[in-house]
């Protein structure tokens, strides 16, 4: 469980975080709103890139905000970039195996786990395989299954599915619906595509200009009028 | 590829593509290259005279140097050009133990290694702050800040007090290191060079291919993605400050101990830039890199030399190689001279098959 209270981030005079309050219960989140409304802000705060004006952030009963940012890796929050940023001149293997030896897994079940993780996400690759040599879907999942190794607790992934075909998202989307119950971590998915969202998420918040405007089971939420005048537009555009 | 299909973001695309193509195909050659340059280096004492073998241990000593520095821009992407003067420092604390304590010569060389790695990475503390161009200015500042103080200075030869120079001494005394009985030979000092090279290649490659490799690889693509990995950035710039400068030091114990021993004049701040071009030139996403970029900076100007040519030349020839490197080839001669020269089998067997062909 993730419990944010009031988290404000104040950039000059803008204000993309504006008193967010929410709590992520377990399972898979959504997290959605329309550009610029605040969310890779706001992962950018859990990953410690930016530091809230205010605002607590709790998970799993820990001060966030309180840890240096790449001990919270080490602890078990795990992020995906809007731009993959899978490391080209690594292998699929240590491109995976980087972060399992920067987290709670042993040395020992190194291996098993970052293979593991590899046919998890569903990868046809040779782990031995360098990452620049792969399609843009291929490094969308090796990132993926970065975020999956060493006893993950929070997995933030931002826009995974941006940039693929219907085909790909789908399979991601099969993908991110097994992550917690594979991994026991709490799932936070920001993406534009709502079939995504509303096949992966339980729950999910809406963010508007920085504010919370909406949380709740996503079905609900995607009916809200508040979301859809901000979100979508019009009524007749859903 | 051709010059004239290059582009500004073609060549930017080219670099990791070169890397993996260096890496894959490096593997399988590296093996037999490695067995002919052993043979080659262990055969040379018999083959050539006391004066190239000298130089031969002096290409070993800079391949070293030349390692650090490749191993800080290819692999973490830190652009450093104090390298020279680290060399410089290396060489004195390598001195002044020598002439100031009884150490042997193993453990001498490995504590002027420790201590010029705490040095360089005093001097790499800027680079968490900084990176390319400023990083660069820090660190060039700092060789001439070393360079000015050496000349003051001098190397020590056995004087009294912190310095250990000796005016009076000067004339008659070289700084020069005591070489161990082991090594007092030529051919056995060469020898020796060429073992502590070899060490210090392994515990760079080492390095390269574990944890420590992983982590400068993320630094290198992305600093958010390293940090959202859990890598301590500034734990890792600084291992790699560390190492280099280490990895110098024992360099500078080594040069100190070469016939001749050390002048403050041997090391003026240019030639860390010089340094920077050959490394360039050589290659700084493989291990043979380093050997080439040595190769051009201590074996060229000398036959140069032996051909009757000025070495003024040297300055040109690295300004052009290292635009043409920069223009064709990212990952460095040691990639584009054995891919020209298999595009020219190509050709010429080609041309070969096309003239059987016509003759039938």
């Amino acid at each position: 469980m993730i419990e944010i209270a009031d988290l404000t981030v104040r950039f000059g005079g803008v204000t993309p975080l504006d008193g967010m309050s929410v709590t992520f219960p377990e399972g898979t989140c959504g997290l959605i709103g329309p550009n610029g409304a605040g969310k890779t802000t706001f992962f950018n705060v859990l990953s410690g890139f930016v530091s809230p004006a205010a605002g607590r952030v709790r998970a799993f009963g820990v001060d966030l905000l309180a840890m240096a940012h790449f001990r919270r890796a080490r602890w078990g929050l795990r992020r995906t970039f809007q731009t993959e940023q899978a490391i080209e001149a690594l292998s699929v293997y240590d491109n995976v195996a980087l972060v399992h030896e920067h987290s709670r897994g042993t040395r020992a079940t190194r291996r098993r786990d970052v293979l593991d993780a590899i046919e998890f996400v569903g990868l046809e690759v040779d782990p031995h395989e360098r990452v620049a040599t792969l399609g843009g879907r291929d490094r969308r999942l090796v990132e993926v299954a970065r975020a999956l190794v060493g006893a993950p607790r929070v997995v933030l992934l931002d826009e995974p599915a941006a940039g693929l075909p219907e085909e790909e998202t789908q399979h991601l989307g099969r993908v991110i619906r097994r992550i917690p119950e594979h991994t026991g971590a709490l799932v936070v998915l920001v993406d534009h595509d709502m079939s995504l969202v509303s096949a992966c998420c339980q729950i999910t918040a809406v963010l508007d200009f920085g504010k919370l405007i909406a949380a709740g089971p996503t079905a609900e939420v995607l009916r809200d009028e508040h979301v859809i005048r901000a979100y979508l537009g019009t009524e007749e555009q859903l | 590829m051709s010059l004239a299909d290059e582009s500004g973001p073609a060549v930017a695309a080219a670099i990791p593509r070169a890397r993996a193509w260096v890496e894959r195909v490096g593997s399988i050659r590296s093996v037999a290259f490695a067995v002919v340059l052993g043979i080659v280096v262990l055969a040379l004492p018999a083959l050539v005279s006391t004066f190239w073998l000298q130089i031969a241990t002096s290409v070993a000593i800079y391949s070293i140097v030349a390692l650090g520095l490749a191993l800080l821009i290819g692999r973490v992407g830190l652009i450093s050009l104090n390298q020279i003067a680290l060399l410089a420092v290396g060489g004195w604390i390598a001195l002044r133990l020598g002439f100031g304590t009884s150490l042997p010569y193993p453990l001498l060389l490995l504590a002027t290694g420790v201590i010029t790695g705490v040095i360089g990475t005093l001097i790499g503390l800027p680079a968490l702050r900084l990176s390319g161009l400023y990083l660069a200015l820090i660190t060039l500042m700092a060789a001439a800040a070393i360079t000015l103080a050496l000349q003051a200075t001098n190397f020590p030869n056995g004087g009294s007090g912190f310095l250990g120079y000796s005016g009076t001494a000067a004339g008659s005394v070289a700084a020069s290191l005591r070489r161990p009985a082991l090594l007092e030979s030529n051919t056995a000092f060469y020898l020796g060079v060429v073992g502590v090279t070899a060490l210090m290649f392994l515990l760079a490659a080492l390095h390269v291919w574990g944890k420590a490799g992983r982590a400068w690889a993320a630094i290198r693509q992305s600093q958010p993605a390293a940090i959202a990995a859990g890598v301590n950035v500034t734990l890792y710039k600084l291992w790699a400050f560390a190492l280099a400068s280490f990895m110098t030091g024992i360099a500078g114990g080594l040069l100190a101990s070469s016939a001749g021993g050390l002048t403050t004049y041997g090391f003026p701040t240019q030639d860390s830039i010089t340094l920077l071009a050959v490394v360039l030139m050589g290659g700084i996403y493989s291990f043979w890199g380093p050997i080439v970029a040595a190769l051009l900076l201590k074996l060229l100007p000398e036959l140069l030399k032996n051909w009757g040519l000025p070495p003024d030349l040297l300055t040109i020839l690295f300004g052009i190689g290292v635009l043409q490197v920069m223009l064709t080839a990212p990952a460095g001669l040691v990639v584009q001279v054995p891919r020209d020269f298999a595009n020219l089998g190509r050709m010429v067997a080609r041309r070969f098959s096309g003239a059987a062909e016509q003759a039938e």
